[in-house]
């Protein structure tokens, strides 16, 4: 009898594991599908994020997603602006220089008050500024931002005063979060985890954050700019890109960015759907090493010796063409290479005048090849100056489109003019290292440039190569060029926008002479939203930009509801210029997220009771079996 | 999965000591310094291993980003990666000793703290899946040995072992555009599901279905093949005669005298499972963003955050160690001819 109730017990626990998550469809679903504007004019952005919030603490979090919502919660002293992301004012309403350009003086706007109602002053930023200053753990995330500053001062309530040690012209494009001074002063470890909900003085504040899961923000209706649009904005984690576009779909969530075109291309049928083709911050080069060194110029690693020939880079440089790989490789998302600054940046990109442009051709690479001497050995392989074949390695990020999809094209044309190259794929951090170390002769690598160049260019100085022990720096090209060096210390002391935009396009220039890298091109960033639920969002550069992922809180703080009129733009101030408060504000109830609500509530019902039946069909046919074994 | 067959293969091949009086005692003791040694093995291979990877932590962390030597220097200071490698696995050791896993590079939480909060997703899924799969399998096991080669066995067998083979993220996919709408595409609860209990447990709920149904699909053709061969392995012998000889109804001499001695090896097969619960599925909670451990382990590695993944490592590993351990001591309690020898 004994193996009877154990039979029994069994059924029962699996019966009711089954039933539990399965009954609850019927119920549960009210909750996503009802959506809750129907219910109390809450009207919420749901964001897909498809990467891990390591830290919502301003000081520390390094991640894309992490300081996505950090910008949206604390505004800086000046702010990339939505049009071309010039620096623009915001908490400082204007500032000067001294005569030496090692004294900023920063004037606060008045009247600006934290979340929590305490008025903003110039006290804040200089507390957060002379915290980095003091405290190492602040310096985690922004330290580069921070490294030049001699002092930091609040001469009076709304005036702050920066004393640099070298004239820094990155001074307004200083990316660091400023934090109210009475809630951080009072906090025993600045690296902890702030307190929900958080103090900020951006468009949104932070108020709950679920651990893998989602962080709410709610809208600051004192946003010193005006309140936004919309009540919360919910960002929501994903670990699968896939499900994450499978839920744009559902209208789980209302907007994802990051699409790989797969995903960008099957969203096109959905009439729901509006996609966002923007231009990237993203260079793809091909590393030509030129004989890596230390910063005091020990030659290190393994790259082939005959790489030092800048002929040979050109070359090469001459042999690989970015079209084709724009076409093939990216799907035509892409644009095809020019300067080292990817153009979404209009006024820094440079591109080559036909004096010095390379065009894609193999003759021509090979007639230089001839030219320079680097005769035609056996086997269709040249050999270099000490009669070796020339076999170069081909260091690639294995799983990254680019470097799979687009090696073996750059194989192609090398093998056309005489080099054999050997593509290995390996893990990132391998290339990393390799890289790092110097052991490569080609390498794919790539960059996200910011607004302010001044981080990619120092890049390819000499004093950013590594030390003696291979360690620090984060070496590019192992270019170490005298010309470029000197363009690149005159730029960072140019407080001349124009003038400093036409040197940092002379060093592009040198850049693409020197061939220490091959631009390949700038992948554009695919997003989407729901058209059915959303006006629009103000894209940053106004033409041709993103949603998520600004360098500044347009897209959120303009998000904009089906049917509550223009999406609003941002002058040079960075004031709203089509504010449409007022203008069609009929209540328009989201018709179609409604139906999608009810669809999906009758769907859920339905599923439910399918299982339902199932497993009382399973029940039923064991109750009938055990009669039928029985009677046998 | 496979590879978690052989253990138990392995566990059954392997003759059980011989023990004499107070036996028990005895055979307790050496399973459990068995389980202390591989312990301690896991203790340093998991400070090793992870630190033998390429890949440097900071590096890896500041890449892309504005960072001056001066500040990789400073991280590398406050992560304890400017110390030689011995001088960091003492530390490790001594502060492994007062229960403390070291705190995470990227989260700058200690790391028991982050294991703790992923620990109670990650049961409550995989343990619902397998308490699922287990009956499942058990079931229909003992039913297609008992038709053996009947439709059902076939159908049932090529259905499970068909399940089994389907990579888990397609399947995880798959069932999400299938059912497209019905349920949540990530998570464990909705970002503005009212905090009451009662909403909040039906959400969690509503939520599991997919990943559930996705987990047992894949795990329970292992315990249906087994339950199935170790029935049939009892099927032909002499003591079910004698059984049926007694005039013992089919479903009697099935459930009372073949059933529980086939059940010897599922039920090791089961314990074994109960420590890779801990471990979590890692693809299905990928697929699905369920906020377990085996997401946070996949997020770890991808991060090179050495103390999480030394971490997650120690505990599943334990987990599987304990689990082990438990398996022997009940496979005693199950089989006499474990005790008598």
């Amino acid at each position: 009898m004994r193996s009877r109730r154990v039979a029994l017990g069994i059924t029962v626990l699996v019966s009711a594991l089954v039933t539990v998550p399965v009954g609850v469809p019927a119920g549960a679903s009210t909750q996503p599908a009802v959506r809750a504007e129907a219910a109390n004019q809450t009207q919420i952005l749901r964001v897909g994020v498809t990467q891990e919030i390591d830290s919502l603490n301003p000081f520390i979090s390094i991640t894309r997603t992490g300081t996505d919502i950090l910008r949206t919660a604390f505004d800086f002293l000046t702010v990339y602006s939505q049009e071309d992301m010039s620096p623009v004012p915001a908490l400082a309403e204007s500032w000067e220089t001294s005569e030496d350009k090692l004294t900023w003086t920063f004037k606060i706007r008045e009247g600006m008050t934290w979340s929590d109602g305490q008025p903003i002053t110039a006290e804040d930023p200089a507390f957060t500024y002379n915290l980095m200053l003091e405290n190492e753990v602040a310096r985690t995330a922004n330290g580069s931002y921070v490294e030049q500053f001699e002092s930091v001062e609040a001469t009076d309530e709304y005036t702050l005063v920066i004393k640099t040690k070298v004239p820094q012209a990155t001074m307004t494009a200083l990316d660091i979060p400023v934090v109210p001074e009475h809630v951080w002063s009072t906090m025993s470890d600045v690296g902890a985890e702030p307190e929900m909900p958080m103090v900020g003085s951006g468009p949104y504040t932070i108020t709950e954050f679920e651990e893998a899961q989602y962080t709410k923000m709610k809208a600051n209706p004192d946003y010193w700019r005006g309140a936004p649009k919309i009540d919360e904005v919910h960002f929501i984690y994903y670990r699968n890109a896939d499900a994450a576009v499978q839920g744009l779909q559902n209208g789980d969530v209302d907007v994802v960015n990051r699409l790989n075109p797969t995903q960008y291309d099957a969203l096109k049928s959905d009439p729901n759907i509006e996609l966002v083709q923007a231009q990237g911050r993203r260079f793809n080069e091909i590393l030509i090493n030129p004989g890596a060194a230390t910063e005091d110029g020990k030659p290190i690693g393994s790259g082939n010796p005959a790489l030092k020939d800048i002929k040979l880079r050109q070359a090469i440089a001459t042999a690989i063409d970015s079209q084709t790989l724009v076409d093939k490789v990216w799907g035509g998302y892409a644009e095809p290479a020019a300067g080292y600054l990817p153009p979404i940046f209009s006024d820094f990109a440079w591109s080559p005048g036909d004096d010095v442009k390379r065009e894609f051709d193999l003759d021509e690479a090979n007639r230089m090849l001839d030219e320079a001497g680097y005769e035609m050995g056996p086997n269709g392989v040249r050999l270099d100056k000490q009669g070796k074949p020339l076999n170069l390695r081909l260091l690639a990020h294995a799983g990254t489109n680019i470097d799979e999809n687009g090696g073996p094209y750059i194989v192609g044309w090398l093998k056309e003019i005489g080099i054999n190259v050997t593509l290995e794929p390996v893990s990132d951090t391998q290339v990393n290292e390799d890289t790092t170390r110097g052991d490569f002769d080609l390498a794919f690598s790539g960059w996200n440039a910011n607004p302010d160049p001044d981080f990619v260019l120092s890049l390819q100085t000499c004093a950013n190569r590594p030390n003696a022990q291979g360690k620090g720096g984060t070496p590019d090209s192992f270019l170490c060029d005298e010309e470029y060096d000197r363009l690149y210390a005159e730029q960072l002391q140019e407080l001349d926008r124009d003038k400093r935009v036409d040197l940092v396009k002379q060093m592009q220039e040198v850049l693409y002479d020197r061939a220490t890298m091959v631009i390949l091109g700038y992948d554009n960033v695919l997003e989407a939203y729901r058209k059915d639920a959303w006006e629009g969002f103000p894209l940053q550069p106004a033409d041709s930009g993103v949603i998520m992922n600004q360098q500044g809180y347009w897209g959120y703080y303009g998000a904009t509801p089906a049917g509550e009129g223009p999406v609003p733009t941002f002058d040079e101030n960075g004031m709203m210029v089509s504010d449409s408060s007022g203008a069609s504000d009929t209540d328009t109830t989201n018709a179609a997220g409604e139906d999608g609500g009810n669809t999906g509530l009758v769907l859920a019902i339905i599923g439910g009771v399918v299982v339902v039946l199932l497993v009382g069909g399973f029940l039923f046919a064991r109750g009938r079996r055990r009669t039928a074994d029985d009677r046998e | 999965m496979s590879d978690i067959l052989t253990p138990t293969e392995e566990a059954l091949a392997e003759a059980p000591p011989p023990t004499r009086g107070g036996g028990a005692l005895r055979y307790l003791l050496t399973k459990a310094g068995g389980g202390l040694v591989s312990l301690v093995l896991v203790i340093v291979l998991g400070f090793l291993l992870f630190r033998v990877l390429p890949g440097d932590p900071v590096l890896t962390m500041t890449r892309g980003r504005p960072a001056s030597k001066e500040q990789i220097a400073e991280l590398e200071a406050q992560l304890g990666l400017d110390k030689p490698l011995i001088a960091q696995f003492f530390d490790y050791l001594w502060r492994l000793l007062q229960g403390d896993l070291g705190e995470s590079y990227v989260f700058r939480v200690p790391v028991t703290q982050k294991i703790m909060e992923r620990l109670g997703p990650t049961l409550l899924l995989v343990g619902t899946a397998t308490l699922i799969a287990v009956a499942l399998g058990l079931w229909l096991g003992t039913r297609s040995a008992w038709r053996r080669d009947s439709r059902f066995d076939k159908v049932s067998t090529s259905v499970a072992l068909a399940l089994w083979s389907t990579p888990t993220f397609f399947l995880g996919l798959l069932l999400m555009a299938a059912t497209s709408g019905w349920f949540p595409t990530a998570g464990m609860v909705n970002s503005d599901t009212p905090p009451d209990f009662f909403s909040q447990a039906v959400d969690v709920a509503h939520h599991m279905v997919l990943p559930t149904i996705t987990l047992v699909a894949v795990v329970y053709a292992q315990y249906q093949l087994v339950m199935r061969s170790s029935l049939l392995e009892e099927m032909g012998a002499d003591y079910l005669t004698t059984a049926r000889a007694k005039g013992l109804r089919d479903a009697m001499v099935r459930r009372r005298h073949a059933v529980p001695n086939a059940l010897l090896p599922t039920v090791t097969l089961v314990f074994l499972h109960m420590g890779f619960v801990v471990a979590g599925a890692i693809t299905t909670e990928t697929v699905f963003s369920w906020p377990g451990l085996g997401l946070l382990t996949y997020d770890a590695l991808e991060k090179r955050d050495l103390p999480l993944l030394t971490g997650t490592f120690i505990v599943l590993a334990g987990a599987v160690i304990v689990m082990n351990v438990l398996a022997d001591m009940l496979y005693r309690v199950l089989d006499p001819r474990v005790r008598a020898s």
